[in-house]
């Protein structure tokens, strides 16, 4: 598959990209003290780390506060609607195969209104990397409960709290065929920055949440550095010993805790074309 | 004043319906009737009935074959031929008869029903069950092809030919069937009454397709080379055969988890670059609306194809309505223009859904194309479409081109795009206000020149001629879209016969609305009348909202499932007729 644009391969850059290079330089509209500062730090620094020429990555979002982040890289970014952020990046990836795909976005973002589209992202194996700023609120419309909130936290839109139980995120991305599975913490943008290159590196679908407080409405998530640590072993791929590790853990250990290899999905064309007269043969009666 | 009817008209043709069962194989054997027509010379067009079930429920193949191109099914069937009746009284409506007509079943499969009798309709029994009984490993659906395929004066050969070239089983069952169709064809030879087709010329070159498949076909010619969409009745078939025609061409077809999915997923491949298409129906599209708005913000081309159904909700998911026309050119929030194009028969599938590609891409906008499943799920016999050579083309910026703004308020409104890949010229794409550079704003100045650009792009787009079929002429027009063209032009030619002449104007381009080109169509005209098959005459209160109709416009109307019958319009026609001439103080001229 061929753009109908001229992307003509331009000189690549020989001088070593920094992760400078990789912000656009517009001022963020979050708050003091938001986690995802760092994670946009850590998502450049990801890309120094890969050496991808900024024109060659694509940075796709949903809408939440996390989900501004594109327009803060030098990349192509994709900007669109609430929870369709995987689907859109589906489409990229599969229209350019050869561009490096990051999707990111918030917990309400990817595990409320965009839920479905996780779990199909997941099974389907697509190479790119999803990230995954969770803060257990909806910021943006000012501190409203999310699918991984606490069942008991008090807020006008739920007094009292949900009384739900909060959604596990690895748990399901497991469960769903995620090919890659780990945490990190925003609080830490060296060792996410890491990860984020990780991620990017292993094959077919990866997810990455982040661990990103909100200070302005969940100001006592300023206390995960305090309780964050390192996941106490390595990764796993075998998915039965990650399940095991991933719903009895804590919710704080930071690493990559499963790495798989199932297949990704089969990109690019498959395949000798055929000219198009030749479709024409059986509408012969 | 004599009613038309398909008696008075030339080239009626004539019309079959096979019916039976699910199972029965009465499918089969009208597709097959129809390639064998097609084989001979004839020109036809296969209609597909059934009831709701998915297996085991009844089935007809409504078929009218004739010496000229057709597009719409006739007012009355000449034959019906059932391999058994179980349930088939439920078509009573979709298959009506006359005292002129010749019903065939088979005693022991039952009577025929009340439904049918009660029209007069002259009915015979024939063992066709026992006759396929009689040849070890026949089909009583080939008997039934056989018998059908001769009283409509198509060759043995024809018949035999097109069960060959379909075959896929083993030989010695082809040997029985092909027997079972000559049996068939020698009962032919004791029935009076079905008029056959005068003899045919066999002709190369001719086509056997559906709307879904046209469809499909146009827009990989266009230029589609990838597809994002979810199964959904009447729209499925198209993604069926578009899923290994992509692969053949370098391209791919994913079937997505849901139609929120489809259209984001088509709304980013576009956005890298690749001319990207869904289809779905009403339900569908309701789910798409707001990945629809993105991309009219954001700028990105994509082809949405909406085979209609009957609606509102999951309606009449297997029938034919013009229902969605409202819905598709005013259903996103906000101020958003978007393009919708119709296609105006099976074969202007091709050609529309090819240009809805080319404008899609030129004005980096949706192009909404509204197909139904009239036209979807109908096979017709038609002549090898032209290539109308509408490429998908967008403008775009080459590498490091200086001061790039992306959405830069240029004359025409449509800015060059930048493409993943491209060094240099980064930008995000947004459903947020933004300013030329891509910037989000909230300025009311930004929101203002966007809101202007956006519009203006489609509205001073050349569309040349093609935004409309304009044919004869007449202080009388017929403004009309979509599947409901075929019929109306065929009740044109009936009234013109009786001494009423109109105008056809069929408009392809629905959206944006162009008064200037409707009123150079118009010229002339005093008195108008809007057809189209919905209940709430939505294409005529469109029109009644963005042009200026000459005279007192007039609406017929109606909804689905039963498709637009040529008489009926030749009624609505010769009733506006009369009534122009009377306004006018002129005698009425009609002949009969």
């Amino acid at each position: 598959m061929t753009p109908t644009s001229s992307t003509a391969t331009a000189e690549k850059p020989a001088a070593v990209l920094t992760h400078a290079n990789y912000k656009s330089g517009a001022k963020p509209i979050w708050c003091p003290g938001c986690g995802d500062y760092s994670v946009l730090s850590s998502i450049t620094k990801a890309l120094a780390i890969l050496q991808r020429p900024p024109e060659e990555v694509v940075v796709v979002s949903g809408i939440g506060c996390s989900s501004r982040i594109p327009a803060y890289t030098s990349c192509y970014g994709f900007h669109g609607v609430h929870g369709r952020a995987l689907a859109a990046a589906t489409g990229v990836k599969l229209a350019r195969p050869e561009l490096t795909v990051l999707v990111a976005g918030g917990d309400g973002d990817g595990y409320s209104i965009g839920g479905n589209h996780f779990l199909h992202a997941c099974r389907r194996n697509v190479d790119m990397t999803y990230i995954v700023m969770d803060n257990h609120v909806y910021g943006m419309t000012k501190g409203q409960p999310s699918p991984t909130t606490e069942p008991d936290w008090d807020s006008k839109l739920a007094p009292g709290g949900t009384g739900i139980r909060a959604f596990n995120p690895l748990v399901v991305a497991l469960a769903s065929g995620a090919n890659f599975v780990a945490r990190a913490f925003s609080g830490d943008p060296n060792g996410t920055a890491d990860l984020i290159a990780k991620a990017v590196r292993h094959p077919g679908f990866s997810f990455i949440e982040i661990l990103s407080p909100c200070v302005t409405f969940r100001p006592e998530q300023r206390d995960w550095k305090d309780h964050v640590h390192p996941a106490p072993v390595t990764a796993t791929d075998d998915p039965a010993r990650a399940a095991r590790r991933l719903m009895t853990d804590d919710g704080m250990n930071v690493g990559v805790l499963y790495a798989g290899n199932r297949n990704p999905y089969p990109l690019g064309p498959k395949g000798k074309s055929v000219p198009l007269a030749d479709l024409e043969a059986e509408f012969a009666p | 004043m004599k009613t038309p009817t398909s008696s008075t008209t030339p080239h009626a043709g004539l019309s079959i319906a096979l019916a039976g069962s699910g199972g029965s194989g009465v499918m089969t054997a009208g597709t097959l009737l129809l390639s064998a027509a097609a084989k001979a010379g004839a020109y036809g067009l296969m209609v597909r009935t059934s009831g709701p079930q998915i297996r085991g429920g009844e089935a007809a193949a409504l078929i009218r074959l004739a010496r000229t191109p057709v597009a719409s099914l006739d007012d009355r069937f000449h034959l019906l031929l059932a391999i058994d009746w179980q349930n088939v009284h439920r078509f009573a409506d979709e298959i009506p008869l006359s005292a002129g007509s010749v019903v065939i079943g088979e005693e022991a499969e039952g009577e025929v029903p009340a439904a049918f009798t009660s029209t007069g309709a002259r009915c015979l029994s024939l063992p066709l069950k026992k006759t396929a009984k009689g040849i070890p490993g026949s089909w009583t659906n080939m008997v039934a092809l056989g018998l059908a395929g001769t009283l409509a004066g198509i060759p043995r050969e024809a018949l035999a030919e097109a069960l060959k070239d379909s075959w896929k089983r083993d030989p010695a069952a082809l040997a029985a069937n092909l027997a079972a169709i000559e049996a068939g064809a020698q009962a032919a030879a004791d029935i009076d009454g079905v008029p056959a087709l005068p003899a045919l010329a066999a002709r190369s070159g001719r086509w056997l397709i559906s709307g879904n498949e046209a469809a499909g076909f146009g827009a990989i010619r266009g230029g589609i080379r990838f597809v994002a969409a979810y199964p959904i009745t009447p729209a499925t078939e198209l993604l069926e055969w578009m899923a290994p025609a992509l692969t053949k061409v370098g391209g791919s077809l994913l079937q997505a988890e849901d139609e929120l999915a489809s259209i984001n997923m088509i709304v980013g491949s576009s956005f890298a670059g690749v001319p990207s298409l869904t289809a779905t129906a009403g339900p569908g599209l309701a789910l798409m609306t707001e990945g629809i708005g993105l991309a009219v913000s954001a700028e990105v081309p994509v082809v949405v194809v909406d085979v209609m159904r009957g609606g509102p909700s999951t309606g009449i998911p297997a029938k034919s309505e013009q229902s969605d026309l409202s819905y598709a050119v005013s259903g996103l929030h906000g101020d958003a223009p978007r393009i919708v194009v119709a296609p105006t028969s099976i074969a202007d599938c091709l050609h529309t859904t090819q240009w809805a590609v080319h404008l899609a891409e030129a004005l980096q906008s949706p192009a909404i194309v509204l197909s139904d499943q009239f036209m979807g799920q109908s096979r017709a016999i038609i002549d090898r479409p032209a290539d109308l050579g509408f490429i998908g083309k967008r403008l775009t910026v080459g590498p490091n081109a200086p001061d790039f703004k992306r959405y830069r308020d240029t004359p025409s409104g449509v800015s060059p795009m930048s493409i993943p890949g491209n060094p240099g010229t980064t930008y995000t794409a947004d459903g947020l206000e933004k300013n030329e550079a891509g910037i989000p704003s909230s300025g009311a100045k930004d929101h203002r020149v966007q809101l202007d650009k956006r519009e203006r792009k489609l509205k001073l787009h050349d569309y040349g001629d093609f935004w409309a079929d304009v044919e004869g002429d007449g202080e009388l027009a017929v403004i009309t879209f979509g599947s409901a063209t075929g019929p109306v032009r065929e009740a044109i030619a009936r009234a013109a016969a009786a001494g009423v002449p109109a105008r056809l104007v069929a408009m392809r381009l629905i959206a944006p609305a162009l008064p200037e080109k409707l009123d150079a169509a118009l010229d002339g005209v005093k008195h108008v009348l809007v057809v189209e098959q919905n209940h709430g005459a939505q294409f005529y209160r469109y029109l009644r909202a963005w042009f200026d109709l000459p005279g007192k416009p007039e609406s017929f109307h109606r909804p689905g499932p039963l498709p637009l019958k040529p008489a009926e319009l030749a009624e609505a026609i010769l009733a506006a007729g009369r009534r122009e001439s009377s306004r006018a103080g002129k005698p009425a001229t009609n002949r009969a």
